[in-house]
């Protein structure tokens, strides 16, 4: 093995030009790709997090007595998402609603009666998509003595549908330019591999397998793509502090949710990713030349 | 004819390149151990006879069998094995410009997935043998003609061949040096190698004992000779 990085060191060095542009183009597709996906994070946190993991309120009608509490209860809780239920009676409701508006308001004390309806929050469990929450206020809804159920719908669901839209476009712009930096890669590797076409054809001569000429060329593509993907991400870090730390309170405030960086679990896959495309731009590339 | 002896066989081989035959209906039958002189003028197809045995290119007609292999129907990995009992100095030299004499004898052994202990020893073994020990850190287009071939002889021999095709060994060098890559030769000859040597120089034929001498001309093979 050791004489194969050898070699690939050596071959590193003698292409320096070639070498250096193939890893400039993996490291921006892995900056564009990697930009999506802390994109992506970050609004599937947010939509958690404004979805409490999933937060449903049911309103009861107005046969509902109090002694109806611990069946209702029991039956929330029995359904299959339920992680927690709370009564929230319309006394409650109502002293809630005077401290959130402007206490002693004039407007409360003219109420001869209180408006409102009695209730329960209930809290899902593990929630991954929107669709899941509907069906559980479907479910809900079943229960007689609810009138409504209300989760967010419309606006959640608007947002949710131009996120699935930016998703969808996330992966497009992300699979070309996976193709770009492959398909550079490829040609990278046939150029390489022209530029020393007399050197290669003299190895077979003197009896060298496909194998042995073939592995140095393999591991300069995995160094490159592992490489590649380290600058990538490591333009989006600085990018990523540089941004965050003027913005984030800001935008912060609006959202709900901190802006972070990727998992540790993205940033593994992402190197991953960018070192098999340095293995399959050569796989590629060798499996046309090497017959 | 004694088959299981023979080692490199050719039937009717021919070779063209367009409508002009560099070959035309060779047959010809190397004995295990044998030692051949292939002369003719230039021209003649001598370097095409060594390049159809090491199946640098296909034959255009005819077949040829090595070591009981037939050429035309061997896969990439057995050609590779075949071509490690090679040792081959090619009229060209054909050395690596851009890495050092060193590496470019060590490649054949790095091929053959030899230790790097070995390695050392045995390429520092050779080059003090063809008198290259001095120039190791050298690249070849730092070398004259001479010392090219030197290294190329060096690295024929690297592997322990069981064959060897030499295609004018001695061309670029003095008689003195010529007959000390004629006599390295003859070492691995004489541990029983099968030797052939491509050469017009009739001098160094002739100087060589028991040698069979194949003559070509214009592609065609003249007589067949053994000289004592
Ligand atoms: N790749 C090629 N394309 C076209 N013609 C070729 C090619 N290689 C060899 N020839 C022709 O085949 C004939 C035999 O060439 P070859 O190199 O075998 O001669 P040779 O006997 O080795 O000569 P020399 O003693 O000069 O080395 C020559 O006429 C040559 O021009
Ligand atoms: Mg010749």
């Amino acid at each position: 093995m050791n004489r194969y990085v050898r070699r690939a060191l050596v071959d590193i060095k003698l292409n320096k030009f070639l070498n250096l542009l193939t890893i400039i183009t993996i490291a921006l597709s892995i900056l564009v790709v990697s930009t999506f996906m802390l994109f992506f994070q970050n609004i599937s946190n947010m939509v958690e997090t404004w979805n409490h993991g999933g937060r449903v309120m049911v309103y009861l009608d107005n046969s509902f007595t109090m002694e109806m509490v611990p069946e209702i209860n029991a039956k929330l809780k029995s359904l299959n998402n339920t992680k927690q239920v709370f009564f929230i009676s319309k006394d409650v409701a109502l002293n809630n609603l005077k401290k959130d508006m402007n206490s002693g308001s004039i407007f409360f004390e003219t109420l001869s009666e209180n408006p409102l309806p009695d209730a329960f929050d209930v809290r899902m469990d593990g929630v991954s998509s929107f669709d899941e929450v509907t069906l559980f206020a479907e479910e809900i809804k079943k229960i007689p003595i609810v009138s409504e159920v209300e989760y967010g719908k419309t606006w959640l669901e608007k947002f949710l549908s131009i996120y699935g839209l930016f998703k969808v476009a996330g992966w497009a712009i992300s699979s070309l330019f996976f193709l770009i930096a492959l398909f550079i890669t490829a040609n990278t590797v046939r150029l390489a591999f022209f530029s020393r076409k007399e050197e290669i054809n003299i190895m077979h001569l003197v009896g060298a397998t496909d194998s042995f000429i073939s592995t140095p060329f393999y591991l300069e593509g995995v160094f490159q793509g592992a490489i590649g993907g380290i600058i990538g991400l490591i333009v989006l870090l600085i990018s990523y502090i540089s941004l965050s730390s003027g913005a984030s309170d800001a935008v912060a405030s609006y959202i709900f949710v901190d802006i972070q960086f990727l998992s540790f679990k993205y940033i593994l896959i992402i190197i991953a990713g960018s070192t098999f495309l340095g293995w399959f731009g050569c796989y590629i590339s060798l499996k046309q030349l090497l017959k | 004819m004694d088959s299981d002896s023979s080692i490199i066989r050719l039937f009717n081989v021919s070779k063209r390149y367009g409508a002009k035959y560099a070959l035309k209906d060779v047959s010809l039958d190397i004995k295990k151990g044998e030692f051949v002189f292939l002369n003719g003028p230039t021209g003649a197809g001598k370097s095409t006879l060594l390049k159809m045995l090491y199946l640098a290119e296909p034959v255009s007609e005819g077949q040829i069998i090595v070591n009981g292999m037939n050429l035309a129907r061997i896969s990439r990995p057995k050609l590779a094995l075949l071509r490690r009992r090679f040792g081959m100095i090619f009229q060209d030299y054909k050395l690596i410009s851009n890495r050092t004499v060193f590496d470019n004898v060590a490649l054949v052994l790095e091929a053959a997935g030899e230790k790097p202990g070995y390695i050392r020893k045995k390429v520092m073994h050779v080059l003090r043998t063809t008198k290259m020990e001095k120039k190791v850190h050298s690249f070849p287009p730092m070398l004259s003609g001479g010392e090219q071939q030197r290294v190329a002889v060096a690295r024929a021999m690297a592997g322990n061949p069981s064959i060897i095709l030499a295609d004018e060994p001695t061309g670029s060098l003095d008689a003195d040096a010529a007959q000390a890559t004629m006599d390295f030769i003859m070492k691995y000859h004489e541990k029983g190698a099968t030797v052939i040597i491509a050469s017009h120089d009739i001098q160094l034929i002739s100087r060589t004992v028991k040698a069979r001498s194949i003559l070509l001309k214009e592609g065609e093979l003249q007589r067949t000779a053994t000289m004592l």
